[in-house]
């Protein structure tokens, strides 16, 4: 081999590593090693500051099995994405139609629609507890006037999910509204137009033109969403606690409970990895999917 | 003429639905007790008495001190940091940095939340509980922030680059003098991005922090539910107001940058 070409190569090889150190050194720490870590912690016996007491195999994920917390958990984490995705993805889909047309003021609308994105879950999350409230909360005021009796949104288990689902579509809507309006302006106008000299009206459009072309976006929304929904924490942190009697009981906030208040690091790390293996299986089906693209032109 | 009408209805009513209860929680942050029992729409009065309260209840501007510092810093770690990983993903032609892309990109189906408890031992191994690095550091990077700049630089002319090597511009002035200035509107959404999603984070700092030395507002506003929930709504509402104000401005002022950043990091990827 060339001497100087190696030389080069080594040399350039050195700068490279010497840029992304910093990065893959940040990524080594808190997220491959942890996640390695996880699944060691899954299989032990964990004591009080993450010593490894000692191997335990399939232990802990048996227990998952007989734990009626964690099933019952599983069960509400897919019954809120089914509560929340759908309705988050069709409301943001009418507001990223009607906030696409060439009007005067549309631009301050696209802001207000987008506001949720500069509210923090948690301020979001304390002005819902407030509104949720049975006596003094606006809803039920609202509600009232109406002379439908008082509802018990946060303390009743038959309620509770529901309100935390409905919290959360709301402090979704921004994030999906951004994405689907980028999606719809992507569009070309070609399109609207040919197919306005052909006599299309304004439904025929809608759902002959703009679904289908959307339908990448979509579908890459539709994921994220349910990413998100599946991870939610800090709405159930302020709202519910995870309760009344465990209604609540997401899967990160079942993690949460069963390290740092109940200090069952193994137990927790099991449940880690479900969550951990749930994911992924999603963000692969997206990997595969998103290449195909859904629609084809 | 009627579709316009119909519009502006559905917007008025959407937008209604959107921003009214912010709207209604600075109002309430203003009421007494009894408008509250009244359910008034309007304070009576404007009484201040709730901001104040709450900044007797919870160290207030000590906690918006401290996301401030800890929002600020990340913005600028990332600026940083992912912008010479993205350079160097995309400028220096050096063996192997595909597989570290690939890397990098797989990052991506981890999910921090199912990483916490490690992430919590790491921390008290490192004696970083209830400081302010616990709570910067780990995040001082993101493989989105990295992939977001990565996707703006290969979209820079490749005639600018061969002109500043002839000229002899070594790699490290490239991306000093050309690769940043170029790429203003890229770092201003990733830095929008950065702050926002600092400042708002939840579950870590509560993990983290556990004196109000180092807390976020965030975590201060649970303070304050926790405290006063049921019993004084205004301050919960004030301690809200307090905590959404500053990010929402930046998302306001900066909705053009971050609406660019979300579409290219996120769609055309």
């Amino acid at each position: 081999m060339n001497k100087k070409k190696f030389t080069k190569e080594v040399k350039l090889f050195g700068m490279g590593i010497l840029y992304l150190l910093p990065t893959f050194v940040i990524l080594s720490v808190f997220l491959f090693y942890p996640i390695w870590k996880t699944f060691q912690f899954s299989f032990s016996d964990v004591l009080d500051g993450g010593i490894v007491d000692e191997f335990v195999g399939l232990k802990h994920y048996l227990a998952l099995f007989d734990s009626s917390s964690f099933l019952n958990s599983i069960k509400v984490s897919f019954q809120f994405v089914l509560y929340t995705v759908p309705i988050t993805i069709i409301l943001s889909l009418f507001l990223a139609v009607i906030a696409n047309e060439k009007l005067k003021g549309s631009r301050f609308f696209q802001m207000i629609f987008s506001s949720q994105l500069g509210i923090s879950g948690a301020a979001s999350s304390a002005i819902l507890l407030f509104f949720f409230h049975p006596t003094l909360g606006t809803i039920n005021n609202v509600l009232g006037f109406f002379g439908i009796p008082n509802i018990q949104w946060l303390t009743s288990p038959d309620w509770a999910l529901f309100s935390v689902a409905l919290a959360t579509v709301w402090m979704g809507l921004s994030l999906n509204f951004i994405l689907l309006l980028g999606g719809l302006q992507n569009i070309s106008v070609d399109l609207y137009e040919s197919s306005t000299v052909d006599g299309a009206g304004y439904w025929t459009k809608l759902f002959k033109i703009t679904l289908p072309l959307l339908s990448p976006v979509l579908f890459f929304v539709t994921i994220i969403n349910f990413i998100n929904a599946f991870q939610s924490f800090g709405q159930i942190h302020i709202l519910t606690e995870g309760g009344p009697s465990e209604a609540t009981n997401l899967i990160v906030y079942s993690i949460y409970r069963e390290s740092f208040m109940y200090g069952n690091y193994g137990f927790a790390s099991a449940q880690a990895v479900v969550l951990f293996l749930i994911t992924l299986f999603v963000t692969l089906i997206q990997f595969k999917v998103g290449e195909r693209r859904v629609h084809y032109q | 003429m009627m579709k316009k009408m119909i519009l502006y209805i559905l917007l008025t009513i959407s937008a209604f639905f959107m921003f009214a209860p912010i709207l209604y929680a600075f109002s309430v942050s203003f009421m007494s007790a009894s408008d509250i029992n009244n359910a008034a729409i309007l304070p009576s009065s404007l009484s201040l008495d709730a901001y104040q309260e709450a900044a007797n209840r919870i160290p207030l501007l000590q906690f918006l001190a401290n996301s401030f510092l800890i929002a600020t810093s990340v913005m600028i770690g990332q600026i940083i940091l992912c912008s010479l990983a993205a350079y160097a993903f995309v400028f220096i032609p050096f063996k192997g940095k595909n597989v570290l892309f690939i890397l990098l990109l797989s990052t991506m189906l981890i999910p921090f939340e199912s990483t916490i408890v490690p992430n919590h031992v790491t921390m008290i191994n490192l004696g970083w509980l209830d400081t302010y690095q616990s709570l910067i550091v780990p995040t001082i990077v993101t493989p989105f922030g990295v992939f977001l700049l990565r996707q703006h630089f290969l979209t820079m002319p490749k005639e600018l680059w061969d002109a500043a090597q002839m000229d002899g511009c070594s790699y490290f002035r490239y991306y000093l003098s050309f690769a940043l200035p170029l790429s203003k509107a890229t770092l201003g959404a990733l830095s929008i991005f950065a702050f926002i999603s600092s400042w708002n984070s939840y579950l870590w700092p509560l993990i983290m922090t556990s004196n109000d030395n180092v807390r976020p507002i965030q975590i201060g506003l649970k303070m304050l539910v926790s405290s006063q929930a049921s019993t004084n709504w205004p301050i919960v509402m004030a301690g809200a107001i307090i905590a959404l104000v500053p990010t929402l401005i930046i998302l306001f002022l900066g909705l053009k940058y971050i609406r660019r950043g979300l579409l290219s990091g996120s769609i055309k990827g």
